[in-house]
């Protein structure tokens, strides 16, 4: 029983005009045309999606958790980046 | 549709002593309802449990379409019909959701589905019983999809993130499964003596199976500490199969419907319904594979597998002569790929993206 195994692709729909596409799940399919038929079979019953995006999951590079603080510690320490760090008197108005 | 509480069924791994202090750091993350991803250090039994547990579950999930594909092409309405299409795609749906969880801890979709037609791997015991008339496909809906979402509902905040995210999508599915089953019910209860016999014959023959989806007794369960602490389960499975009758009784009245059970009654002072004793060597022979369907079930997926065998095959063979093509003409004329790439209107080029809808 030792059948040849079938790429993965990962699954990423935009369900509105406007909204940036979203990653749903992943499936496995021989080609790009199999794969967006499944992916509008498995994760848009419901009408869920306006268009599809299937890309095969290991043209994908994710980040190592072990490297999180590395990499995301040092926009943590800079509230100097986000508005409220910065008074403006309530007469002012909203700004 | 259903999850069965099976992990008391096969063995939890126990957490390794090596694990020191990365076990540790690990609980502490569960324990602050972090959610544990594919790529986060995880202890060897707590990957164990999890692969086993989604991989039946999914299993369940496939199996379980054909006790109900059974009554496709004799649907009594069009209107019937549609619906138990729609469901049964479902249940296909839910089973690769979990499949694909399955694999992100690191196993291929072929060696479960392998593990599955060996029979190597359990699924829930309850698709091992035939649907005999149509009240049963009401039946199902009603209690078996009931029990499944009474008992997937608490995974929707299991610890693993694949896993409870494919339990949201598929909860949110199968609201619907349990109403178009208990509207089936209603409509044979309004009926004729004969189609309220034929809904009372269902559900004495469902009801006793369905208690037993939430699997052992606690008291029995000698795995359920691990899978408790690692917040893969948050009920024990007497407290939902509890919750189960306390919801269900009520509904069955409404029906007018009696259980088959002499012990059920009302008690005031806990405001649970009590119920009877259950028949656990039933369980366990229908999950040891001597149920009334366990060998036409495997019987089944085993063919349909075999069948389609040279479907997947040429599916990939197409798929590879394709990219052989594709990568051969690139070769020999990579001046003309690139003049025409260059020679495309850039205004154009993103219409086009537009209209291919990206």
């Amino acid at each position: 029983m030792s059948e040849a195994r079938s790429p993965l692709w990962e699954v990423f729909i935009r369900s509105r005009n406007g909204l940036s596409h979203k990653h749903v799940g992943s499936l496995h399919a021989a080609d790009v045309t199999l794969a967006l038929e499944a992916a509008r079979d498995i994760y848009t019953r419901r009408g869920e999606a306006i268009s599809i995006w299937v890309v095969p999951s290991n043209a994908i590079t994710a980040s190592d958790p072990a490297d999180r603080d590395l990499l995301f510690e040092p926009a943590n320490s800079k509230i100097y980046r986000h508005p409220t760090f910065y008074d403006v008197p309530d007469e002012v108005g909203h700004m | 549709m259903y999850a069965q509480a099976l992990d008391a069924v096969g063995q939890t791994a126990p957490a390794g002593p090596e694990d020191g202090e990365r076990g540790q750091r690990f609980q502490r993350r569960v324990d602050a309802e972090q959610r544990i991803e594919p790529n986060d250090w995880m202890p060897a039994g707590y990957r164990k449990t999890l692969t086993r547990q989604i991989s039946q579950h999914a299993h369940s999930e496939i199996v379980g379409m054909l006790p109900e594909g059974n009554w496709i092409t004799r649907a009594p309405t069009l209107r019937r019909k549609a619906a138990l299409l729609a469901k049964i795609q479902d249940e296909c749906g839910h089973g690769l959701y979990l499949y694909a969880a399955a694999e992100t801890l690191g196993c291929a979709r072929e060696e479960l589905v392998e593990q599955l037609l060996t029979g190597k791997a359990k699924y829930s015991s309850i698709f091992n019983y035939p649907t005999l008339t149509w009240a049963d496909i009401g039946a199902i809906g009603w209690l078996v999809d009931g029990a499944a979402i009474m008992n997937q509902i608490p995974l929707c905040r299991c610890s693993y993130g694949p896993y409870a995210r494919a339990m949201i999508r598929i909860c949110k599915e199968e609201s619907f499964h349990q109403r178009q089953g208990y509207e089936i019910m209603l409509t044979l209860c309004q009926g004729t003596p004969q189609q309220k016999e034929m809904a009372q014959d269902a559900l004495n023959r469902w009801w006793w199976p369905c208690l037993m989806m939430f699997g052992p007794s606690d008291k029995q369960s000698l795995h359920s500490a691990d899978t408790m602490k690692w917040k893969i389960k948050r009920f024990s499975n007497d407290d939902l199969r509890q919750k189960f009758v306390d919801a269900t009784v009520p509904q069955g009245h409404y029906l007018g419907l009696s259980f088959p059970d002499p012990d059920l009654q009302f008690d005031a002072h806990s405001g649970h319904w009590r119920f009877g004793a259950i028949d656990w060597s039933e369980f366990k022979r229908v999950l040891a594979g001597d149920g009334p369907c366990n060998r036409e079930r495997l019987a089944a997926r085993r063919r349909v597998h075999e069948e389609g065998a040279w479907v997947r095959a040429a599916a990939l063979a197409h798929a590879k002569k394709r990219a052989k093509n594709q990568a051969k003409n690139e070769a020999e004329n990579p001046a003309e790929n690139q003049a025409e790439n260059q020679a495309e209107n850039p205004a154009e080029r993103a219409s086009e993206a537009q209209t291919t809808g990206e």
